[in-house]
């Protein structure tokens, strides 16, 4: 049997992270500063110019190195397939997302995400969103409470799960966990001290559609949603995604490399405009290639480069995360809080 | 802006510990002693149980299987799989003596209604070399927990 690894090490890299990045966008600033002057800096460059982005990077490689053991997460960042947490399960996710901004400074959110299975057919999650902007500030934007209902109890030719969210954020937001209505990359130019006094209340309402074939798994998603302030009208979005297994036949031994344990894919995702201009005009999307490496102890890592399709979207954003499974977490829960054992 | 978001946030957190009330009432519902657990076997269509499993003479399935078993299953099965906190026997003579294809229809849609999830999103064939691996284990000789 495999040991489950829930190490102080593993901890300390996990809960840290947030912490690291927040530091390096300090050091970032400075260092920007000083190579303003030296002109332009590559993308990928920028990315990693930091020395907290390095260490985050080198935790991240070092928490995949020392952790035996596996979860089979899907690689998306924005899609979503019809397979819900696993019931009494939690899993706890950082992401991160670097955007290049046109006509203003880049920057780098990252959201904290806490995926409950409630049951078989209901989970429930709670994000926690931020951001740096270069050059301007860190700041926290909100949260989101998030539903999914798994609608039909067999698997069928296509898989339908229903997605009901609230979210309180404001309009600094920059994770862009969905592009919706007409988002363009022009509405992230504001500076955090004016975009953060907007403020929405929102409901956002998907249809998930996911079928697994042959070791693909496909997934469309229909966005609507609906901002509580304000008149705005309903708006609409979309994500496709496809992705499989690099092996679809597990290995005898344990492994940490094996094919298996890397899924690859592609997604896809934008706007479809609002109901009174329903369409793709002034609107922006995105291609991103999707990789995750499931670790042989509940930990998965994920890194997606996506690239904005037109002028309205962001040229490029480079988005990675990483999580981690706790099974059993209601049960102990209910313990703590006094329920009865379960009966055997 | 506080009086305005106190609420909200108020509800929110008292909504946050509906899940994890209703995953308890749930799943201890699914782990009580209960034969009629086993009769979610007999639901499998014919079509579906009378498939062969491609992998039965593969001499890597069971030891791959047992490492897919230890990762995916032991939480709810238990270790040997006598039945655990949440998911039954599979040593029982019920499971044991159930066609390959049955088992794996039970794998790919889950008993959601249950607790158990949906396993198709592993590949086909790491289903087959759970359910080989179940199938090698045989009977449990004395009466399984889940049972």
């Amino acid at each position: 049997m495999y040991p489950r690894c829930d190490s102080v090490a593993t901890s300390v890299v996990v809960w840290f992270l947030p912490m690291i990045n927040w530091r390096s966008a300090e050091r970032g600033k400075k260092c920007r500063n000083k190579r303003r002057n030296k002109g332009c800096h590559p993308i990928i460059k920028r990315v990693f110019e930091s020395r907290g982005s390095a260490l985050y990077l080198m935790a991240l490689a070092l928490a995949a190195l020392v952790l035996p053991a596996q979860a089979q997460e899907n690689p998306y960042i924005v899609a979503y397939d019809h397979y819900l947490e696993e019931p009494g399960s939690l899993e706890v996710e950082y992401f991160s997302t670097f955007g290049t901004q046109r006509s203003a400074s880049d920057f780098h959110a990252f959201w904290a995400e806490f995926e409950y299975g409630a049951t078989a057919w209901w989970t429930t999650e709670l994000y926690l969103d931020g951001q740096t902007t270069f050059d301007d500030s860190t700041i926290f934007t909100g949260f989101r409470l998030e539903n999914r209902f798994r609608l039909l109890q067999h698997e069928h030719f296509i898989n339908p799960v229903f997605y009901f969210e609230y979210e309180q954020v404001s309009g600094a937001d920059k994770i862009l966990k969905e592009v919706e209505g007409h988002d363009v990359e022009s509405d992230y130019t504001l500076p955090n001290a004016l975009a953060r006094k907007e403020h929405k209340h929102e409901l956002e309402f998907k249809l998930l559609l996911s079928k697994t074939f042959k070791g693909w798994n496909m997934v469309e998603n229909t966005i609507a949603t609906k901002n509580l302030t304000g008149g705005d009208p309903w708006e609409f979005g979309y994500a496709i995604g496809a992705s499989r297994p690099l092996a679809l036949k597990a290995s005898v031994n344990r492994c940490n490399f094996c094919r298996q344990n890397f899924i690859a894919g592609v997604e896809m995702y934008g706007g479809l405009g609002d109901r009174r201009s329903f369409g793709l005009h002034d609107t922006s999307h995105y291609l991103a290639p999707v990789v995750a490496w499931n670790l042989p102890s509940d930990w998965t890592l994920r890194l997606s480069p996506g690239f904005g399709l037109n002028d309205n979207s962001h040229r490029f954003l480079l988005r990675w995360g990483i999580s981690r499974e706790f099974s059993g977490f209601g049960a102990t829960v209910s313990r703590l809080l006094g329920g009865r054992k379960p009966s055997r | 802006m506080i009086k305005t978001a106190s609420p909200i946030i108020l509800t929110a957190l008292v909504l946050s510990l509906v899940p994890f009330a209703w995953s308890q009432k749930e799943n201890s519902g699914a782990t009580k002693k209960d034969d009629s657990v086993y009769a979610e076997l007999a639901k499998a269509p014919r079509k579906a149980a009378a498939r062969r499993n491609p992998l039965e003479s593969d001499p890597d399935a069971v030891a791959a299987g047992a490492n897919l078993f230890a990762l995916h299953c032991v939480e709810c099965h238990g270790e040997t799989a006598e039945g655990g906190r949440k998911g039954p026997s599979l040593r029982a003579l019920e499971v044991q003596r159930s066609t390959p294809g049955t088992l794996f229809w039970i794998l790919t849609n889950g008993v959601v209604r249950r607790g158990m999830p949906v396993w198709s999103k592993l590949p086909e064939p790491q289903r087959w070399q759970i359910v080989t691996y179940i199938k090698s284990l045989g009977p449990a000789q004395t009466p399984p927990q889940g049972q």
